[in-house]
Formats: structure tokens, sequence, C-alpha cells
């Protein structure tokens, strides 16, 4: 602004100039109305719905937590020994298998879209990325009943060197205690049904949702930028870890949330492929497998009523709120690099 | 340091396309080389063919000799990537790593040469290439901060610290004013002249002005005619060129008879 310009409208309009009235404000632009009446409203309407499902949640949730349950609560929340006793170890599983799926997904994805975006010809990057589309279209029930029926089996004689070669790992070990000889038996689940398959299972349906995201965040990396590195003398690998990753990173993040949002919250497939309990393991070939709560509420809804209702919603409160504090985990983190992230 | 570069019968093409037919030339060393010519004549191509910077394009590729105090660049063993760490490169808009500090983006080229350098050692080297590219006294206070929070004059000149960090050979410059107001303009002109004390320098520029001001030798770039291929019309001392030069369609350029 320079200092001779008027310091308000207030001014400019009481100047006593003659007022050309080509020029004159025209209040009658009902298309801008309409279209800013329409997008305003449609973005209140997030805030409505989003309200809506916290009430139902929250009130519908706030019976379980406060008072004794009757005689219509769930059986496993008794046994537990209270809500929270019976909500945490659902909780753990819920995030232990999306951190699972995510550890393999991540990785495996980042790998795809650079693939796709700096190594394959452009022919074969455009066919490779239909298929991986493709696979983002498959409905997870789909994934479900392919991890019970195929994949697990599969898998089951690779869980079984895995426990006999290395269970000295923690998480491969699933063998228990038997008889009073000081024996051991191995406690491997059956047919494969454990929850390194859910995770894997999980991340094959995350995989494509971040390679898809990934891949285009790396197409858009400046050319600009990879050819400053390439100039320095950068080999292609190290022009991806110079120009392309740190350029991607804040979209990396961001796909992986929105991956591990759908981890999460994921149902079916993990209803179908895992016998979860409640409980707290983080052994991976076990017998007993901790369950997640969205598997949870889908197996035990429709036998729920009154209390045990409101009991599984408070449930379902709870992954709402994991969702949720992940995903502002990730805005802290990409809100905190925003400095270098190239956008000034 | 400062080597020589001799271009031999040099063709270059886009595919099928010949963007850049037989160029002949030597480039001495401790001098300051500028490339002249209207938009499209080939000179930053052949720029770039100058540390196989040109390969990068999908489908380009050069049929002839570029030596390099004799060693051809193009010959069978040699390793592009390797010819990049000897020979550096200013870009036409300043591109600095968005995500790497001020001092980062200076040693970017080193620590991609493995070398192994203590904390101090760096620091050294960064404050030797800053103030190599006359930039060190205005960042020598935010070496932490983001490159890319610099002016475009400021950035340009990170740049060209970036390339000298490496101690190369040859610094090769594509149009690296062009966006950049005329102060900042002029620090860099000043800064070409510091750094022929050292290196071969060869700037492409698009502003006649500046090539009489800044280069020892100038070639002028056309194309015989559109849709042709472009050639090396006349190359020739600065002097000669812009005040004598040899051929018609050169004197037409400089006195600007010429689009």
């Amino acid at each position: 602004m320079s200092a001779q310009a008027p310091s308000s409208d207030k001014e400019r309009t009481t100047s006593s100039e003659p007022l050309d009235s080509s020029l004159v404000r025209d209040s009658k632009r009902y298309g801008d109305t309409l279209f800013s009446g329409i997008s305003t409203g449609s973005a209140l309407m997030i805030f409505v719905i989003l309200a809506a499902v916290a009430t139902f949640l929250t009130t519908q949730a706030i019976p379980a937590v406060t008072r004794e349950p009757g005689p219509t609560g769930l059986t496993a929340v008794e046994t537990a020994g209270g809500f929270w006793q019976w909500v945490l170890p659902l909780a753990f599983g819920t995030v232990w298998a999306s951190v699972l799926a995510m550890l393999m997904a991540v990785p495996l994805a980042i790998g795809i879209a650079l693939f796709l975006s700096h190594y394959a010809p452009k022919r074969v990057a455009k066919t490779f990325g239909y298929i991986v589309d493709l696979l983002a279209a498959v409905p997870s029930v789909v994934f479900g009943l392919w991890g019970v029926t195929v994949l697990a089996p599969a898998l089951d004689p690779f869980y079984r060197w895995l426990n006999d070669n290395l269970s000295w790992i923690y998480f491969f070990n699933a063998w228990v205690p038997y008889g009073d000889g000081g024996d051991l038996r191995p406690n491997l689940a059956a047919g494969g049904q454990n929850m390194l398959t859910a995770a894997m299972v999980l991340a094959l349906m995350v995989i494509p949702i971040i390679t898809a995201l990934t891949r285009e965040v790396f197409l858009q990396t400046p050319r600009l930028h990879e050819e400053a590195s390439l100039a320095l003398g950068a080999t292609r690998w190290e022009m991806i870890r110079q120009a392309v990753l740190p350029f991607g990173t804040s979209g990396i993040i961001s796909s992986s949330m929105l991956g591990l949002g759908r981890a999460l919250g994921e149902t079916m497939a993990v209803a179908m492929i895992l016998p979860g309990k409640v409980l707290i393991s983080f052994k991976l070939l076990t017998f007993d497998n901790p369950n997640t709560i969205a598997a949870y509420i889908a197996q035990n809804f429709p036998e729920a009523e009154g209390d045990g209702n409101h009991q599984l919603i408070a449930a379902g409160l709870v992954l709402f709120v994991i969702t949720l504090v992940v995903n502002m985990v990730a805005r802290a983190i990409i809100h905190s690099r925003r400095e270098f992230s190239g956008a000034n | 340091m400062a080597k020589r570069i001799e271009i031999k019968d040099l063709d270059i093409f886009y595919g099928k396309f010949q963007a850049v037919k037989g160029v002949d030339m030597t480039i001495e060393p401790r001098a300051v080389t500028a490339f002249i010519g209207s938009s499209g004549c080939g000179k930053s191509t052949v720029l770039r063919s100058l540390n196989r910077m040109h390969e990068v394009i999908d489908g380009a590729y050069v049929d002839g000799e570029v030596l390099l105090d004799g060693t051809n660049l193009y010959g069978p063993n040699v390793d592009p990537v390797r010819v990049r760490r000897q020979i550096g490169m200013v870009f036409q808009r300043p591109n600095p790593f968005p995500t790497m500090s001020i001092k980062e983006n200076v040693l970017a080229g080193v620590r991609l040469n493995n070398a192994r350098m203590s904390g101090s050692e760096m620091d050294e080297l960064a404050e030797k290439s800053l103030r190599g590219a006359n930039l060190w006294e205005e960042v020598k206070d935010r070496l932490d901060r983001p490159g890319s929070g610099l002016s475009g004059g400021q950035q340009q000149r990170l740049c060209i610290a970036r390339a000298i960090a490496i101690s190369p050979d040859v610094i090769l410059m594509d149009e690296p004013c062009s966006a950049l107001d005329p102060i900042s303009t002029l620090a860099i002109e000043d800064l070409i002249k510091d750094l022929k004390e050292d290196y071969t320098v060869v700037i492409v520029t698009h502003n006649m002005q500046q090539a009489a001001r800044v280069s020892d030798s100038t070639a002028f770039f056309n194309l015989k005619a559109q849709g042709q291929p472009g050639e090396l019309i006349e190359y020739g001392s600065t002097e000669k060129i812009f005040h004598n030069p040899d051929q018609k369609a050169t004197e037409d350029y400089i006195t600007g008879r010429f689009g």
C-alpha cells in the first residue's frame, strides 16, 4: 500500500468527485449470491453432520461409561471387569493391527509410487497405475474372503516355520507351557488366521490409496529441483532422496494418514480373518489374538440390546477419538514443516 | 581447476528432431564465454550437452565429441554422474532445495560426493562458498533458515555457491539473470567476473549488453531457417563479435535488425 492511497472506503465514497454511472456497484448479482450460498451451505453441512455424529455417539455412549450396566450389558464387559478394562484391549488391537499394516504398506507403497513416477517407462507406468487403482476398488469383503480362503492357508506352513525357527523373536513366539513337566506346545492360530495375516490384508487394502496419492505428489516434483540435484552429480536414487522425497514428505504423511484411517476403521476383512478376543498381546502367530473395535462391533451388534448397545457405541466413540487424534497429529506434523515445504 | 573444453562436430537431437548441427568450438579456461542468439537457436541445448544434462530429457541424445582437457565426455566408459560433478550448472530460475536450509543447500553437492567431513570443515566450506558467491555477509546470521526465504537474486547466488562448493572445473550458466531485477543482475555479473579467476565460465544470455559486459569470447548461434537445426554462426572475441563481426547475420542480430 502506498502512502497516498485513501485509508478507507469511507474516504473514497465521501469525496466530492462526480460518479460515473457505469462504475456504480451492481447489487443484483444473482449467480454470485446463489453460488456463494450453495458453497457456504455445503461447508456448513459438514459441521452439522459431524456434530450430529458426535452428539449421537456421546449421548449413546455416556450410559455405558457412567453407570453400572444392567442385565442387558455384554458379558464380555462383565468378564473384563468394567467398561475400560474391556475397551482398552480392543483399542490396542485396533491400533496394533493398523500399525503393523502401515509398517508393511507405507514402504511398499512409496516404492511402487517411485517406480511408477520415476523408474518405469511411461507406458508401463500407465498400465501399472490402472492396476493399482483397480486394487483400490476391490470391496473389503472380497479382501476378507480372499484372506481367509487363500492367503491364510497359504501362509500357514510359513508361520509354522517361523515359530519353529525364529521363536527367539518375541513376536513370532507361539509356544505355551503344556502339562506340568515344563513342556511346551505350539499354540498357533488355526489355518493361519492370525494377527499377521489380518495386518497383511489390511496393508494390501491401504497400499493402493497411499500409492495413488504419493505417485501424484512425486510427479509434481518441480523439474527445476530434480535438475538442480542431477546437475550437482546426483545419481537417480540420490536425486530422489534430495529432491523428490523431501518435496513429497507432507504428501506421504497425509496419504499415510488416510490409509491409516481406513485401516483403523476397516471392519469386514478383520472380522472375517481374525477370531479376535478381548486381550492385549504383541504376539503375531498365536491362537489368542486381540480384536479390533470395528470388527468387534460388527460381530456383536446383531445380538446386542439395551446396555450392550450403549457399550458398543461407546467403543465406537473410542475409535472415533483415535482416528481424530491420528489426523490431528498428522496435521501438526505437516504444519510444523511448512516453512521448509517450498510452499512459500 | 579451470579446464579447456573442445567441442567437435556436435549434433544434438530430441528424438527424431535435430536441434543443433555441426558445432565446433574451443572454450578457453579462466575466461567467460557467452552464447547468444534468438530463442530456439539451440544455445541452451549446447550448454546442457556440455555436462550431459541434455540427455536427462526422454529421447534426447548427442552425436559428436566434447573434450574436457582432452577427455571425451561422451566416451564409452564415461559416467554422466561423474561429469556433472566436475561441471557445475546454474539454471535460469533460482532453484535452491526448498526443504533445506541455506547451509544445507550449499553443502548439498558435497554430501552427494560422499566426502567425509568434520563439522568445522563443513562450516568452513559453506563460508568459503558463500563468500565466493558474494552472499556470506547477507546470510551469515541465518544459515539455518530455509533457502527459499531469500530474495530471487540471493537465491541465485545461493545456487552459485552450491555449484562452486564442489569445486568444479567448469561452471555453466543458463540465462542466470533472466528472472532477476537489475540490481541482482549487477551482483551476479560482478560475481561472474570474479569466478573466471578460478573457473571456466560459460553463460547463455538473451541480454546482449550482458554478454558484452561480462564475456571474453562470444558465440552467436542461429537457425538457417525455421524448423532447421541451430548452428554456430560465428565465434570470436567479444570485442570482435560486437564491433566487427564477419557474418552479416551476426551483425544484424547485434544491431537489433533481427528478431
